[in-house]
């Protein structure tokens, strides 16, 4: 393999991996404040894209007001999801969540088939203007790093709001214990909200970023598959820890394209890429089963 | 007019009685304690005042206003706030951060002034921080702020949390077993402690303690539960010399009196 195909592989890599960790921050969030792994989430993704379908047809938006709207409206969507399907089960047993979120998962998907048909769909061609002019020199943008510098702007402005913000501390308070945050004057309704709000905001734009990278490819059950592979993500991070699915996203999007652009040369079939891919997330499990920057949770009598 | 007035606060697990017509008046400024063997039902009492329970009957008055059925931040909000039997800070977060989400009820911003970096949102980030510290220095913790809580020796892991309690800016602070785990010397540190917060921050005290040493000699008044049922109250001199009172913790096996 040459430098320059190297370094394209290097871009690809980045691309779908910070993809994938923007979706994997929302598992891992909604995990950190009500331990329940939110299957719906990948749907959530997918209805991100769709909206974003919506904003650049109907509508007729270009690129960056589509993107903010998809975020709004899923961010609605997300809070709609908590409130109906999640909250009236805050005090039931956790598989009764984890149910439900599945079932959330197929409303979505067959919702939106019902609504919109099994035909795959794409953005304009136009919708993404790859290139800037400024004064008289017309600047050439490459799709993938805009791609990858949306996806980092996001989850800096996550990581500050977590870091610096009477709610981000709320809500890492929520993930180490609990019982004592309402108690010292925190609503937890009130930040159980706005995780859903920055989970579903985040999967929206990777949706739309998803659509414009891989065009072509939008489907009510796209989440599915990027879904799952979001929640390993998580998983292999440290589930709880926002550091964690970035970088366990990350990860995942290198292992994926490497294994193809180095096993391709040697006989190994690109259909090979999710088995190889997840047999190494799979080691990284069995060596540290909490994940990368997971800590083992003690449990309390 | 009473900070705090429980009438016949009852509580089932249930069908077990664990708190049984509960009755008490808490002046502005006194220091209270609530005693009894264990599982007597005292922490369950501090959960009913919290509104970490809701109290199956009985109606709990504080400030003038009925806090049954209110959700515990608003509780907290209006000026309840407390500690607990176990140490429950937020181990992995700094002792400073600590402080400042306990202070979460008295900032107000919103997405908007943080994205903007607006003044609303920074000079109030400051100031809860400024205020932080200076609880922190106030109770000699400021050189620890930086660390995570679970750093800290017990003792002053037990002090971090009382002041967690204190930064909501509470009228009444409950403290749940205050001195369990702590050696006499820490006991004695923490008599000192807890006196200094009466008189420095006027704030009334109302404490769960089975150090008998330290209830009867900072509290003022002292309620005895026993299976749920208040089997006496009075001043120090009088608990200890209670028959009930002393057939409840020498009638029961294993139980310590120190």
């Amino acid at each position: 393999m040459d430098l320059d195909t190297l370094a394209q592989q290097f871009l690809n890599a980045l691309q779908l991996g910070s993809l994938y960790a923007l979706v994997a921050l929302g598992y891992t969030m909604v995990y950190g404040v009500l331990l329940l792994i939110n299957f719906a989430h990948g749907d959530i993704f997918m209805f991100g894209a769709f909206i974003g379908v919506f904003g650049a047809f109907v509508l007729g938006l270009p690129f960056l007001p589509t993107l903010l709207l998809s975020m709004i409206i899923t961010a609605l969507l997300g809070i709609t999801i908590e409130k109906v399907a999640y909250k009236p089960l805050r005090h039931a047993s956790r598989l009764s969540a984890v149910i439900t979120a599945l079932g959330v998962g197929l409303l979505l998907e067959n919702g939106m088939l019902a609504l919109t048909g099994a035909d795959p769909r794409r953005y304009p061609d136009n919708f993404f203007a790859a290139s800037v002019t400024i004064g008289d020199t017309t600047l050439e943008l490459s799709v993938r790093i805009v791609i990858i510098a949306v996806a980092l702007i996001l989850f800096l402005c996550l990581y500050y709001i977590v870091q610096r913000t009477k709610w981000g501390m709320a809500m890492r308070a929520i993930s180490y214990d609990k019982f004592a945050v309402p108690l010292m004057g925190v609503s937890q309704d009130r930040i159980i909200t706005l995780t859903f709000v920055l989970g579903a905001g985040l999967a929206a734009a990777a949706g739309i970023l998803w659509g414009v990278a891989f065009t072509a490819s939008l489907s009510p059950y796209m989440g599915l598959r990027v879904g799952w592979k979001a929640f390993i993500a998580a998983v292999v991070g440290g589930i709880g820890d926002i550091r964690g699915a970035a970088l366990g996203g990350l990860l995942l999007g290198f292992v994926e394209i490497f294994v193809v652009a180095l096993g391709s040369p040697i006989g190994i079939s690109s259909s090979y890429r999710d088995l190889v891919g997840f047999a190494l997330l799979l080691v990284i499990l069995v060596v540290r089963p909490t994940g990368l920057f997971g800590v083992a949770r003690r449990q309390k009598l | 007019m009473p900070l705090l007035k429980t009438e016949n606060v009852t509580h089932f697990f249930g069908g077990l009685k664990a708190v049984s017509d509960f009755n008490l008046r808490i002046e502005p400024g006194e220091l209270v304690g609530l005693i009894g063997p264990n599982g007597a039902g005292k922490t369950t009492v501090f959960n009913l005042v919290t509104g970490a329970y809701r109290a199956t009957e009985g109606r709990i008055i504080f400030d003038d206003q009925d806090i049954v059925g209110l959700p515990p931040h608003q509780i907290n909000k209006m000026g309840i706030s407390r500690t607990f039997q176990t140490i429950r800070l937020w181990n992995e977060m700094t002792v400073l951060d600590n402080i400042k989400v306990a202070q979460h009820g008295h900032i107000q911003y919103d997405l908007k002034d943080i994205f903007l970096q607006l003044p609303r949102y920074r000079n109030q980030e400051q100031a809860i921080e400024a205020q932080a510290m200076k609880m922190l220095k106030l109770f000699n913790l400021a050189d620890h702020a930086q660390q995570p809580a679970r750093n800290l020796p017990y003792g002053q892991q037990r002090r971090v949390e009382i002041v967690r309690a204190l930064a909501a800016n509470p009228k009444l602070l409950l403290l749940d077993e205050p001195a369990a785990g702590m050696n006499p010397q820490e006991i004695e540190e923490l008599m000192v402690f807890i006196q200094r917060i009466r008189s420095e921050l006027g704030v009334t005290i109302w404490l769960i303690e089975h150090q008998m040493r330290l209830v009867m000699n900072i509290c003022e008044r002292i309620t005895v539960l026993d299976f749920g049922e208040t089997i006496a109250e009075g001043g120090p001199d009088d608990i200890q010399r209670n028959t009930k009172v002393i057939e409840a913790y020498l009638g029961v096996e294993d139980e310590e009196i120190s």
